[in-house]
Formats: C-alpha cells, sequence, structure tokens
C-alpha cells in the first residue's frame, strides 16, 4: 500500500517571520511534512502555534519566508495570478469563523456561483446552475430555494458552516483545508459538520487536511497527526503512534486536556 | 442597503442636519431663478447701504395720495429725529445754564423744544464742556428746527423759460402712497456691500461657488487619497514605502502653508474658482490616504478577502467587491469632512487675498475678503459679513452634524 501513496502536498523548511527587527515573531519555524493522496491528516496545535500561518501557505494566501513547497511531488509555482487560479481549483479550504469569512454585501447565491464559475461553469443555462446550487444545498442538508436572495449572515453559525460545505463540493478540490471547522459553531452541529466533511471526502475523493486544537478529534478522524508547538512539528506519523504512544512532553500535555469522554481510549491503552 | 439608508434617516442628527442643508441647496437653486439680476452687479452709488424696503421718491410723489389719520404717526416722525439720547442732551444742557431739574420734563416734546429754543446759544461756552461735545449741540439744533412744523411741503419744477419755480403739488403730513402703487420699490433685505451690490442675491451665488468650490475640493481629496490608501493598503510592499513616504512628506507641511504657496505661485489672473478648488484637493488627501491605507490593510487579510481569492478573483475585482464597500461609509464621511473643510480653506485663502479671482463670481471668501477691505466690522456694517459667517457656520454645522449622523450608524460601539 505504501508503494502506492503518492504525494500531494510536501515541504522542506517552510517557514513565515512576521514583522522585523524586535517585533519578529516566527509563526511557523522550518517545518518538513509530507501529505498523501487520499489520507486524511490532522495538524494539531495550542492557539499562537502556528497551524494557520501554515495553512495560508500551503493555500499560497501568503508567501513563505523561507522553504518549498511542493505540489504533487514538483515544486509549486504559483507566480502568477493565473496559475494562482489553476492552483486554488485543486485546493480549497474552509475557515475558522464563518461569521468574517462571507462579504456581508454578497448574497448567497453569488458565493455559489462563484463556484460554478471557477470550475468553468460561468456560461451554463440558468437553471442548469440553479439545479447544481440546489443539489450542493441538499448535500448539507440546506433548502436552496429557502436560502437564495438570502445573505450568509442571516444564517446560523452551523449553517454558514455547512454553506461552507456545499462550496466544497460545487469546487470538488483535490485538497481541502479545514482550519478549525467546527470551533466557532455550536456543540450540536460540531458533528454533524464532520459527518458532512468525512461524507463529501468519499463523495468527490479529495485530502482533507484538518487543522485543529482538539487532539480527541485529530484521533478520532485522520490517518496521520502532526503535532505543532511553537511553529514548529515536534511530533509526527500515524494517529495510533502519535496518540497512544506518544513521545513528546507537549503531546502529552495535550492528552491530558483533552475532555474526559476521550479519556476511555487512553486509559485502555496506555 | 435600503436598510442602511433607512437607519442612517432615522438618526436625529442626520437628519437636522440633512435638513439644514437642503435648506441652503434649496435657497441657492430656487434663489436665482426667481431674482434673475446679475449678482455683481452695482446698483448702489455708495457703500454699506443698510437692509430694508427702498421706494423710488420721485414715483412716490407721481402715485395717488391716501390720506391716512394714524395717532402715532407725530410721535413716530419726531421719535425719528429726537432719539432719546438727544432728550437727555437737551437736559444736560438746561440744567448747565440754570434751569432746574424739576423744571425739566423729557418726555414733553413741546416743551422741552421750546425751552431748548430759547436757552441755546451755540456761542456760550458751557465750562468743562468739550469741543467734540459742543460740535454735537450744533448738529443737534440744527436737525430739531421744524420738527414741530405741522404744514406740509409744495414739489415745484422750474420753469425753462422763466426760471422760477411753479408749484405743481403739496404733501401734506398725513399723505400716504401705497407702496405697492410704487412702480420702483426694492428690496435689499441684506443692503449693499461695499460696492453697491444687493448683498443678498451675492451671498447666495456665493453660496453655491464656494460649495461648488467645497465638492470639487472634497471630491479631488477623496478621489486621491482613496486611491493612494487603497494601493498603499492592499499592495503592500515597495508602493506603499513610497506613497507612505510621500504622505509623510505631506503631513509635514502644513497643508495650509502649502496652499497659501501654490494659490500664490499660480498668480492672480489663473485663480477661477474650479483652479482654487483643485489646489485645495490637492493638499488635503493625507489624512484619508492614511486613513484609507490602515482600514485596507486591517481588511486584506480578512477571510471573506481570502474566500475571494480563492474563488479566482482578480486584484481589481476583490479591492472594488470586498475592500471598498467595507470603507465606503467611511469614504462618505471623509468626503463630507473634506467638503466643509475645503469651503472654510477657500474662505481662508480669500481673507489672505489669495482666493479665486475677484471679478467674475463671488465666493463666500471674496464677500468676507472686501467686508474686511472696507472696515464693515469696524463701522458696524454688519449685513456684509454677518450672514456671510451665518452661512459658513450653516453649512459646516449642517455637515458636520449629518456626518455625527453617519457615525453612530456605521459605529455601532457610538451608539448610546
Ligand atoms: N499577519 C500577521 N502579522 C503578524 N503576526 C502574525 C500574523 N498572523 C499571525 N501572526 C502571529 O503568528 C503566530 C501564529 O499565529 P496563527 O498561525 O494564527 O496560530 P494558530 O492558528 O495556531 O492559532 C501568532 O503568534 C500570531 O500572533
Ligand atoms: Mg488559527
Amino acid at each position: 500500500m505504501s508503494d502506492e501513496k503518492k504525494l500531494c502536498l510536501s515541504g522542506k523548511g517552510v517557514t513565515k517571520v512576521f514583522g522585523v527587527g524586535r517585533r519578529k515573531t516566527v509563526a511557523v519555524d522550518h517545518v518538513d511534512f509530507n501529505f498523501y493522496e487520499g489520507e486524511i491528516i490532522s495538524i494539531v496545535g495550542e492557539s499562537g502555534s502556528g497551524k494557520t500561518t501554515l495553512a495560508k501557505m500551503l493555500l499560497g494566501l501568503i508567501n513563505e519566508t523561507e522553504g518549498d513547497i511542493y505540489f504533487q511531488g514538483e515544486k509549486r509555482d504559483i507566480g502568477s495570478h493565473r496559475k494562482k487560479k489553476k492552483y486554488w481549483k485543486s485546493i480549497q479550504a474552509i475557515f475558522q469563523d464563518p461569521f468574517s469569512a462571507y462579504n456581508t454585501f454578497n448574497k448567497i447565491d453569488t458565493v455559489l456561483l462563484d463556484c460554478i464559475r471557477m470550475r468553468g461553469g460561468g456560461r451554463l443555462p440558468h437553471e442548469q446552475k440553479v439545479a447544481m446550487m440546489t443539489e450542493a444545498c441538499s448535500f448539507v442538508n440546506l433548502k436552496f430555494a429557502e436560502l437564495t436572495n438570502k445573505y450568509p449572515f442571516e444564517l446560523s453559525g452551523g449553517q454558514q458552516q455547512r454553506l461552507m460545505i456545499a462550496r466544497i463540493f460545487l469546487l470538488k478540490p483535490k485538497i481541502l483545508l479545514a482550519d478549525e471547522p467546527t470551533s466557532m459553531i455550536d456543540a450540536c452541529s460540531r458533528a454533524t459538520i464532520l459527518d458532512m466533511l468525512m461524507q463529501l471526502r468519499d463523495e468527490i475523493g479529495m485530502t482533507p487536511i484538518f487543522i485543529t486544537h482538539d487532539i480527541g478529534l485529530a484521533y478520532y478522524v485522520s490517518d496521520s497527526v502532526y503535532i505543532m508547538e511553537h511553529g514548529r512539528f515536534v511530533e509526527s506519523g500515524s494517529a495510533d503512534e502519535v496518540i497512544l504512544r506518544p513521545k513528546e512532553p507537549y503531546t502529552k500535555r495535550l492528552l491530558n486536556d483533552v475532555p474526559k469522554i476521550y479519556e476511555e481510549w487512553d486509559l485502555s491503552t496506555v | 442597503m435600503k436598510h442602511t439608508l433607512r437607519q442612517v434617516f432615522q438618526s436625529g442628527k442626520f437628519l437636522i442636519g440633512f435638513s439644514i442643508f437642503s435648506f441652503i441647496l434649496l435657497v441657492v437653486i430656487i434663489y436665482p431663478r426667481v431674482i434673475t439680476d446679475p449678482p455683481l452687479q452695482i446698483i448702489g452709488q455708495g457703500t454699506f447701504f443698510p437692509p430694508g424696503l427702498y421706494v423710488n421718491v420721485y414715483d412716490s410723489l407721481n402715485t395717488p395720495y391716501y390720506t391716512l389719520n394714524l395717532p402715532n404717526a407725530t410721535r413716530n416722525r419726531i421719535a425719528s429725529k429726537l432719539s432719546d439720547e438727544d432728550r437727555q442732551a437737551i437736559k444736560e444742557w438746561l440744567t448747565a445754564v440754570g434751569i432746574s431739574e424739576d423744571q425739566i420734563d423729557v418726555e414733553n416734546t413741546a416743551q422741552l423744544l421750546e425751552q431748548w429754543a430759547n436757552n441755546y446759544d451755540p456761542t456760550l461756552r458751557v465750562p468743562g464742556m468739550t469741543n467734540a461735545r459742543r460740535n454735537y449741540f450744533i448738529r443737534l439744533n440744527s436737525s430739531l428746527s421744524r420738527l414741530l412744523a405741522t404744514e406740509g411741503v409744495s414739489i415745484a419744477v422750474r420753469n425753462e423759460e422763466t426760471g422760477e419755480l411753479e408749484e405743481i403739488g403739496a404733501v401734506t403730513q398725513t399723505d400716504y402712497v401705497n407702496a405697492s402703487q410704487v412702480p420702483n420699490v426694492r428690496l435689499l433685505l441684506l443692503g449693499t456691500d461695499n460696492f453697491g451690490r444687493d448683498v443678498l442675491t451675492e451671498l447666495v451665488v456665493a453660496t453655491r461657488v464656494s460649495l461648488l468650490i467645497g465638492i470639487v475640493a472634497g471630491l479631488v481629496a477623496t478621489s486621491i487619497g482613496l486611491a493612494l490608501g487603497l494601493l498603499s493598503g492592499y499592495v503592500g510592499g515597495v508602493v506603499d514605502d513610497v506613497i507612505t513616504f510621500i504622505t509623510n512628506l505631506f503631513i509635514v507641511i502644513p497643508s495650509f502653508v502649502l496652499l497659501i504657496l501654490i494659490s500664490f505661485s499660480i498668480g492672480q489672473n489663473q485663480r477661477g474658482p474650479i483652479t482654487i478648488a483643485v489646489v485645495i484637493g490637492f493638499t488635503s488627501w493625507v489624512w484619508t490616504t492614511r486613513a484609507v491605507r490602515s482600514q485596507v490593510i486591517s481588511l486584506r487579510n480578512r477571510d471573506h478577502v481570502n474566500l475571494s481569492k480563492l474563488s479566482g478573483y482578480s486584484i481589481v475585482h476583490i479591492i472594488l467587491k470586498d475592500i471598498l464597500p467595507y470603507i465606503a461609509s467611511y469614504v462618505v464621511m471623509a468626503l463630507i469632512l473634506q467638503i466643509s473643510s475645503g469651503i472654510i480653506a477657500e474662505a481662508g485663502l480669500s481673507i489672505l487675498g489669495l482666493g479665486p479671482r475677484t471679478t467674475e463670481v463671488p465666493t463666500l471668501g471674496l464677500m468676507l475678503y472686501w467686508a474686511m477691505i472696507y472696515q464693515a466690522h469696524i463701522f458696524g456694517k454688519w449685513w456684509a459679513y454677518l450672514p456671510v459667517l451665518i452661512t459658513i457656520a450653516l453649512i459646516t454645522f449642517s455637515m458636520n452634524l449629518m456626518n455625527t449622523g453617519l457615525d453612530h450608524v456605521f459605529n455601532p460601539a457610538l451608539r448610546d
């Protein structure tokens, strides 16, 4: 099986430094990683450990200060707008805070139509676009007929995050970076959102990269886990390896912070 | 959008400011359509005629006379010549020449004038009286002659052949003309200025020109500020460094000094109102640039911008659709402030004699300039400058009120 594994995203010495002089922050500090197609990957770390910064570099939204990122085994080239656009057909994101992720002046229709246009469907007949949007919405248990002509801020946090997933459903990217997709929404919606993401993964065959501060969640969903502390990957490997037999004190501390509900596994395996 | 507009118009402050401003605008638009006189026409021979209704005397003589026996007519006539101050002065003279106070009644006009006629002597030197006071009494004396006369006056024309005066009519003290029957009547609500021009008509046109200057200056300043701020904030890097450097340069030099220098170097002949407006605009974009830049910097890292990028949109689209709408309310507020400060800047320049050239159009600043040169404020000719000051104050006040109202709608943190 390991012979067949194809690299989709990897990095060598990827570093991001914000500011200069005394106000310098090393947000991401020489990280190496190999993400394989079809795997479910988690990046786990406390708040401020540099997860979002790394995600933005992977997405090509900000430039890395140092190091190289490889896309499908080749050095990533996103120098021009055209190349970026092509790259973004393959990699998409779900952001942490749905309330700030939408342009408040755009209707829901615009959000979804943008995705159809991104996939080259800008000139499709209107009925077909509506059909596609309806399908995407029903995938995440939303009714397009009720959403059309509304604004995203009229929805609840959970609904907004589901709309984000509908977006991904339309875009069908190869890689999805989900930056704490459930941390800002109510507990009831969390499981639904995760279920939908996993279902979407099966449906369109994408590689999801979960970013989370919740090591329990990472264990629950992922194949490989990267533990991030102060911008560095301190430990990585398969989920079982890292979480059931943690080597680093930082990982152990993260595990101790996990709410009791996950403790069963800890007790049964240690 | 509609919702925001409704909210804006529910703000009391905005509404008051908007009403005042609309009123000024309406006057500026409607007045010239009703009163079509050229605004800079010199109608008065002489300076600073006081406000009031001007009735042509010659025409009055040729309109029908009506006899009205009005009870207060005589009293009013005397009062207009003999003020309370004059009565006290008469009393002062009479006591000085030795008449006891209880014999003098300042309210009894006939007795007072008789005592005056019997006792006043221009050659008499009252001890301790200044020369100016003596001259005052001489003037007073001449104005009092015929004050109590009850007969009318004759109207006479000179016979061209004999050179004799021939009486053709008479006017008695109870004769009136109906002002609406006099063909030539002119209401000068705010009198005339130092050139003899109708101040009100001039003021209306000056307000229009000044508003235009303010709007052009505001648009120029806001466009430059917005363009540079967006570029500097969104693009960043070297572009940002260069723009920030230029902005800082402009901050170090006070914009008014720059304005004076530029206006001066343009020269009087080139300074039309629009030129002045553009110059004002060019010297006042700095703060808009800085504010827009800092807002854009905080916006460009927001996730909705990232989402737009991930949807494949170009920089131009992102700036127009994802940045501009978020700062639009701020830009509108900046524009309003720039307009009102543009109007004030023009006034400031004109007072220094560096405003638009004076031959074509009036501006609020130029009106103040001329009133000042002719010392209207020293001679108490309030109508030449006070209405101008009030207009400037009303315009800026209304705009600032609108701005505060907008601020309360757009910055919920300020709401109480
Ligand atoms: N645009 C930025 N400018 C300066 N510092 C930043 C910026 N973005 C993030 N940082 C800093 O980088 C560090 C990592 O932040 P982040 O990647 O958001 O962490 P996480 O997502 O793990 O909570 C933090 O110390 C943060 O203050
Ligand atoms: Mg984060």
